[in-house]
C-alpha cells in the first residue's frame, strides 16, 4: 500500500481517472440534452464508434488531429439527424430504435475499418497542453493541469451545457418539452423542433466523444469503444440528467477504474481478484444508479414520443 | 415509467456484460455458458477442459514427431477459418490466418474460407456448422470458447476434419484434433532479454484475463525475468478484457508510473498500451504476431505463432484418412513458436548470445519455463 502513496503513482491515478472520463462525459452531456427534453437515444454507442472510425481514419490521411475531431463531429451530427428523424418524426420506440443505431455503428465502423485500413496502424495523437503556471504546481499541477487539450474542451463543455439548459431560452423549452410537451405545445412551443434539436446536439457529442477517444488512443480497433456509450447513458440518469450530476458521475467512474488499475498493478489488489475487481465500477454505479432513483425524477416525457392532439 | 426502467435495466445488462469483457479465447464465462447447453452426460468432460489447457504443454509435446503419414499426396483441399477478432488483429486471429496462408504457398489448396469476428459464441456455432454442411474439408475453430460448439457439431459431420485451439482435448471425438502454444516458452526467453535491459528494475505486463494460452504467457514471462535478475520487479495488471483498448492504455500508465521501463502484454487490445509504451520511450516485447509495425522504436522482439507447422501436418492426416484424434503444441522446439527480433531495435551482442542460450536451454529442457 506504501507503493500507492508515491507523487508518481497519485498523479498517475487521478489524471488517469480523467483521461477514462472524458469520452464518457462528452457522450453523457450531449445525452443529456436529449434526456431532458424526453427523448431516450440509445444509439450513442454505434454514433461513438462511427466517430471514432472517422476521427481516426481522417487524422490518419491528413495527419492532422483537428480534422479528426471535425470529421468525428459531422458524422456525429449527420448521426444525430438520423436519430432525430426515426425517434422524434417517426415515433420510433425509443428502447428499440437506438439499439439499432449502436449496431449499425458497430458493425459498419468495423467494415469501414476493415476494408479502408485492415492492419491497425498508430496515429498522431492530439497534443498534450501544461497550462502554464498551474502546470508547475507540485502533484496538482500533474493531475489536473498537464493534459492533451481535448481534456480541457471536454469539461468547459460542462458549464457550458449548464448555461445553456438552465438560463437560455432554448434551455427553457427543453425542460417543458422534456416534462409537459403538450403544455409546452399549446403556449406555441414546436416540440418536434425541439426534440430534433437535442438529439441532433446528443449526437455531435457522442461523434465528438469517439473521436476524442480514437484520437487520444492513437489507434482504432473493432469496438473501440466497448460498450462506453452505454455506460454514457447510465451516467446521465446517475447524474439526475444534471451536467454536474453528470460530471461527477464520469469522474467517479474513471477514477475507480484508474484507482483498480493502479492497485492491481502494485499488487495491492491480489491477481486472483483481478477479474472481480474488473467489474467494481460498473457493480458501483449501479448502486449509485439505484441511489439516485430514488431521489431525483427523471423528466417525465422521458422516451414518450410526442404526437399532437393526444 | 415502465419504460424508464426497462431501458435503464437493459443498459446495466450491456455494461456487465462489458465490463466483464469475456468476449475472446479463453474465457472462463464463455465456456460456461456453451457448456450448460450440452448435454449432462458430456458436461464433466468440458468443465475440465480450462485446466487441461494449463497443464498440457509438457505432456503433448511429442505429437507432432507421431505423424505416420508423411506428405501424402495430397488432393486440394478446403480450408475453413472461424475466429474471434479480426484476421488483422495482429495478435490471436491474425496468428492463425497467416499460418494458413504459410500452408497454401507450400501446398495446394482449393479453398481458404475466412470468418472472423466472431465474438459470438453462437455466431461461430453457426459459421463452423455451415462450412460443414458445405463440405469444407478441415473447418478451424480458432478459439477455445468454441470447444462446447464443437462438442455438439462434430458428431454431426463425422466426414469433416475439425481442428480446435487453443486447447488440449479433442472430447475423444475421431475428427477433432486440438492444438495449442507453449507460450510461456517465448514468455521466458524475452523474460530474460527484458530483465536484461531494464534499467529501473521494474517490468509491467498487461493481460486480458488470467485463463489460458494469456496467462501461459504472462507467468512464463515473468518466470524469465526473475530467473535471469531475482531483484527485478514484474508488475502484472490484467485489465479484465480482451477489447477494451482504453482500459489497456490505462494499465500501460498505471505501469509507467510505477516505474516499469519495459513492457509486454497479450491480446489484441495491447495495441492501446503498445501506444503509450512508445510516447513514454518504454521497451516493448509482443506475442502472438510480429508487432514491430505498431512502434518500430521501442519493441525488442515479438513471439511469433506459427500454426503452419501444426497445420501441415494435420492436413498430412487428413490426407491420409485420419481426421483427429491428436493434440498438438507448438513450442520453440519444433519451430511453432519463433523469435522475431526487431530489426529497428539495436540489441547488444551479449543479450542476444543470452537470448539465444535461454532458447536453446529451454529446447534442450534444462530450463522449464513454468511449472
Amino acid at each position: 500500500m506504501s507503493d500507492f502513496f508515491t507523487e508518481a503513482v497519485l498523479i498517475a491515478t487521478v489524471a488517469g481517472a480523467i483521461r477514462l472520463a472524458v469520452p464518457l462525459l462528452l457522450a453523457a452531456l450531449g445525452e443529456t440534452f436529449g434526456q431532458r427534453s424526453g427523448v431516450l437515444n440509445l444509439g450513442v454507442d454505434g454514433i461513438m464508434l462511427l466517430g471514432a472510425f472517422s476521427g481516426y481514419y481522417t487524422v490518419l490521411k491528413t495527419g492532422n488531429v483537428w480534422y479528426g475531431l471535425l470529421a468525428g463531429i459531422g458524422i456525429g451530427v449527420i448521426l444525430g439527424l438520423a436519430s432525430s428523424l426515426i425517434s422524434v418524426t417517426l415515433l420510433a420506440e425509443q428502447g428499440i430504435s437506438g439499439i439499432g443505431v449502436y449496431l449499425f455503428g458497430l458493425g459498419m465502423s468495423d467494415l469501414l475499418f476493415q476494408r479502408l485500413v485492415g492492419t491497425p496502424v498508430p496515429i498522431s495523437k492530439f497534443p498534450k497542453i501544461d497550462i502554464p503556471g498551474l502546470s508547475d504546481i507540485p502533484w496538482l499541477g500533474g493531475m489536473f493541469f498537464s493534459h492533451s487539450v481535448v481534456v480541457y474542451l471536454a469539461f468547459l463543455a460542462v458549464p457550458a451545457a449548464m448555461f445553456v439548459i438552465n438560463r437560455t431560452t432554448f434551455g427553457m423549452n427543453i425542460r417543458a418539452v422534456g416534462e409537459n410537451p403538450e403544455a409546452a405545445d399549446s403556449l406555441g412551443v414546436s416540440v418536434s423542433r425541439v426534440r430534433w434539436a437535442t438529439v441532433t446536439i446528443g449526437g455531435t457529442f457522442a461523434g465528438a466523444a469517439g473521436a476524442a477517444l480514437a484520437i487520444d488512443l492513437g489507434i482504432f480497433q473493432q469496438n473501440l469503444t466497448n460498450a462506453q456509450g452505454f455506460i454514457a447513458i447510465a451516467l446521465v440518469y446517475f447524474g439526475a440528467w444534471r451536467p454536474l450530476g453528470v460530471m461527477a458521475g464520469a469522474l467517479l467512474y474513471g477514477f475507480v477504474n484508474s484507482l483498480v488499475l493502479q492497485f492491481k498493478t502494485l499488487g495491492i489488489i491480489p491477481q486472483s481478484w483481478s477479474d472481480i475487481a474488473a467489474m467494481a465500477p460498473a457493480i458501483i454505479t449501479i448502486l449509485a444508479l439505484v441511489i439516485v432513483a430514488r431521489r431525483f425524477r427523471a423528466p417525465s416525457a422521458l422516451t414518450k414520443p410526442f404526437t399532437r392532439g393526444t | 415509467m415502465i419504460w424508464l426502467g426497462v431501458a435503464a435495466a437493459a443498459v446495466l445488462v450491456i455494461i456487465i456484460v462489458a465490463v466483464s469483457g469475456g468476449d475472446d479465447e479463453t474465457t472462463d464465462t464463455t465456456a460456461a455458458a456453451t457448456t450448460t447447453a450440452a448435454p449432462t452426460t458430456e458436461a464433466p468432460e468440458t468443465t475440465e477442459a480450462p485446466s487441461d489447457t494449463t497443464e498440457a504443454p509438457s505432456d503433448t509435446t511429442e505429437a507432432p514427431a507421431e505423424t505416420t503419414t508423411t506428405a501424402a499426396a495430397a488432393a486440394p483441399i478446403r480450408i475453413a477459418i472461424v475466429a474471434p477478432s479480426a484476421s488483422n488483429d495482429l495478435a490471436f486471429t491474425q496468428s492463425i490466418v497467416d499460418g494458413v496462408n504459410a500452408i497454401a504457398a507450400e501446398r495446394e489448396i482449393a479453398e481458404i474460407a475466412i470468418t472472423d469476428g466472431t465474438f459470438v459464441v453462437d455466431d461461430a456455432a453457426a459459421a463452423i456448422r455451415d462450412y460443414a454442411a458445405n463440405g469444407f474439408d478441415l473447418v478451424v475453430a480458432h478459439g477455445s470458447q468454441y470447444g462446447g460448439s464443437l462438442q455438439e457439431i462434430a458428431p454431426d459431420f463425422p466426414e469433416t476434419s475439425f481442428a480446435w485451439g487453443t486447447a488440449a482435448d479433442t472430447f475423444g471425438l475421431p475428427n477433432v484434433f486440438a492444438y495449442e502454444a507453449a507460450s510461456d516458452e517465448g514468455g521466458f526467453v524475452m523474460g530474460v532479454i527484458g530483465a536484461a535491459l531494464t534499467e529501473s528494475g521494474t517490468i509491467g505486463i498487461v493481460g486480458p484475463i488470467e485463463v489460458g494460452d494469456a496467462k501461459l504467457y504472462v507467468d512464463g514471462f515473468k518466470a524469465g525475468a526473475e530467473a535471469n535478475d531475482s531483484g527485478v520487479t514484474v508488475n502484472i495488471n490484467y485489465t479484465g478484457s480482451f477489447s477494451d483498448v482504453a482500459l489497456a492504455s490505462e494499465a500501460a500508465q498505471a505501469h509507467a508510473a510505477a516505474g516499469a521501463d519495459v513492457m509486454s502484454g497479450t491480446a489484441q487490445m495491447v495495441v492501446g498500451a503498445i501506444s503509450v509504451a512508445a510516447d513514454q520511450n518504454i521497451l516493448w516485447f509482443g506475442t502472438q504476431a510480429n508487432q514491430a509495425t505498431l512502434a518500430p522504436e521501442i519493441v525488442v522482439a515479438s513471439q511469433v505463432y506459427k500454426w503452419e507447422v501444426v497445420l501441415s501436418d494435420i492436413l498430412d492426416k487428413v490426407a491420409g484418412g485420419t481426421l483427429g484424434g491428436s493434440s498438438y503444441v507448438i513450442d520453440l522446439e519444433n519451430g511453432g513458436l519463433v523469435l522475431e527480433f526487431n530489426e529497428d531495435f539495436t540489441l547488444s551482442d551479449d543479450v542476444k548470445a543470452l537470448a539465444d542460450q535461454t532458447v536453446a536451454d529451454i529446447i534442450s529442457g534444462a530450463i522449464v519455463p513454468t511449472e
